[in-house]
């Protein structure tokens, strides 16, 4: 038995996608940016994969870009908004503490290039306050850039409220929606957004492609020059294949949003319910705002990368923000954002149901997280050292 | 390729010498929980030979094998054997140990150090 519970990571690309890969790679190897018919075929596809795409956040086809994936449209979204600031004389970014590092670590290089960068705080519920983010606008801010969901915890951000008060202060507004489209209903006009990055392996298409919606009329930074390809602000031959199968993957999920957003809910509450039984554990984030496949466990005594492994051994794929499985000292700055210590921080457990679980997997994985975390409790001197009563527990 | 070797895998899935052992002769714990990962080793040592040895492990699977591999590595030795143990024998037992998990077998030399330390300060008459 394999039970896969880490869609957030990456997600088992859908027959649709898959079907329209192949019928791109078979029958349309044209050169999109050919005069004769072939190439032509492959250019009528490739825009047929951006009107897709664009109907399904409510943009116009024009508005979409395509890119290698997540990463390069966040790097890309920022380094607009960098330049249109700069222009003007505006050198000041607000972002939050637990976004992905594609923007974390943009942002880190435009700060060594003379950008300033604040980052608001998260609260214990996962969430960013709408007031501080208004407090934190300055005349000299040109770009705010907060993600739509976490890729952690899962929590939705109030995005609606958050571009608006950037319309009203006249900043332009990015979100990284890897996590959220295709799983929550977007709209970039009514959610006031002007950029938005989104990766197709995260909603069951492949990997290697994603898309950066820009509002018309936010002028773009070229990240590779080369060719007049996404209107010169993207150069490199378009991966057709890809781009037809993110456009396949985000019809069919989108179609389906409602009902499978209901189904992984309902399956989600029951694991969190579940979990929650074991002592000294908590839920990290808000346990109703957040995504519906989504859910994020701090278990106290034990450390995240043994309890992934022994998993593992029992057939659950899950994913874990402890320093050992991040390959450095610290662990997830996401639980650290969250005000989570280092010590409960280590032991923290990351299950993203798909659109398929059924609740005999919930149920097993309940089961089998609860037998591996006592296991690992019963030889920890963590563990020892808090039921002792020689440290206070924690949670 | 895998993230571990076999027996690493081997020794995370099924440790040797796991528990605590009372009345223990010598007791030493290293690491810390802020950085994920804490060892605690419990000797026994009659006639200066390590008659039995257990261990507690709060950390990642390549930490939970190092302290178990380093429990086999001693038991039943002399206590001068055990003083010469060093991380790189506990890491080539294993098969190998990935670089950045290195400190993983630093932590188990370290505990079993401290465990012989505390056993010396016990015994002071034992020290040469």
């Amino acid at each position: 038995m394999r039970i896969y519970a880490d869609n957030a990571a990456t997600t088992k690309m859908s027959r649709a996608a898959i079907d329209a890969m192949v019928d791109c790679m078979e029958s349309h190897y044209g050169n999109p940016s050919s005069l004769y018919e072939l190439g032509q075929e492959a250019k009528e596809r490739l825009e047929q994969a951006r009107a897709d795409i664009a109907a399904v956040i409510h943009a116009e086809p024009g508005e979409i870009y395509f890119t290698s994936g997540g990463s390069e449209a966040d790097n890309q979204a920022i380094r607009s908004g960098a330049a249109i600031g700069k222009k003007s004389g505006r050198r000041h970014i607000i972002s939050t503490a637990f976004e992905h590092h594609a923007v974390l670590h943009t942002l880190k290089k435009l700060e060594e290039e003379g950008f300033e960068i604040t980052l608001l705080p998260v609260h214990e519920d996962g969430l960013v306050r709408v007031e501080e983010l208004e407090a934190a606008i300055r005349d000299d801010t040109c770009l705010v850039t907060i993600m739509f969901a976490n890729n952690e915890i899962g929590t939705i951000q109030p995005i609606r409220e958050l571009g608006a008060v950037c319309k009203a202060r006249g900043v332009l507004f990015h979100t990284d929606a890897v996590q959220a489209v295709g799983h929550q209903p977007i709209d970039v006009k009514a959610d006031n957004i002007d950029l938005l990055s989104s990766s197709a392996h995260k909603f069951h298409g492949p990997k290697g492609v994603g898309f950066l919606y820009a509002r018309k009329g936010v002028r773009l930074t070229n990240l590779i020059e080369g060719g007049a390809q996404e209107k010169g602000k993207r150069a490199g031959t378009e991966n057709l294949a890809g781009a037809a199968g993110m456009a396949a993957a985000l019809r069919e999920v989108a179609g389906h949003m409602a009902e499978n957003a209901a189904h992984m809910s309902a399956l989600r509450d029951r694991l969190i319910a579940g979990l929650a039984e074991i002592p000294h554990s908590a839920l990290n984030g808000d346990a109703k705002k957040r995504l519906p496949g989504n859910v994020n466990f701090c278990f106290e005594g034990i450390e995240g990368e043994s309890l992934l492994l022994l998993l593992d051994e029992r057939g659950i794929c899950a994913s874990s923000g402890s320093a050992c499985t991040s390959g450095s000292l610290d662990p997830s700055h996401v639980l650290l954002a969250i005000g989570r210590v280092h010590d409960v921080a280590h032991g923290s457990l990351r299950l993203t149901i798909g659109e398929d679980a059924t609740e005999e997997e919930i149920d097993y994985i309940v089961r089998n997280v609860k037998e591996v975390v006592e296991y690992l409790r019963g030889f920890s001197p963590v563990w020892r050292d808090l039921t002792s009563g020689k440290t206070p527990f924690i949670l | 390729m895998a993230l571990y070797s076999e027996k690493v895998m081997d020794h995370f899935k099924n440790p040797r010498n796991v528990g605590v052992i009372e009345n223990a002769d010598g007791i030493g714990e290293v690491g810390n929980a802020k950085c994920g990962d804490i060892m605690k080793m419990y000797l026994k040592i009659d006639d200066d030979v390590i008659s039995d040895v257990k261990f507690e492990t709060f950390g990642c699977a390549s930490a939970i094998a190092s302290s178990s591999m380093a429990t086999e590595l001693i038991k039943g030795r002399p206590v001068s054997e055990a003083l010469q143990l060093t991380n790189k024998a506990v890491a080539e037992a294993l098969d190998g140990l990935p670089a950045y998990k290195m400190h993983c077998s630093v932590l188990a030399e370290e505990a079993i150090q401290s465990a012989l330390e505390d056993y010396y300060s016990r015994h002071p008459e034992k020290k040469q």
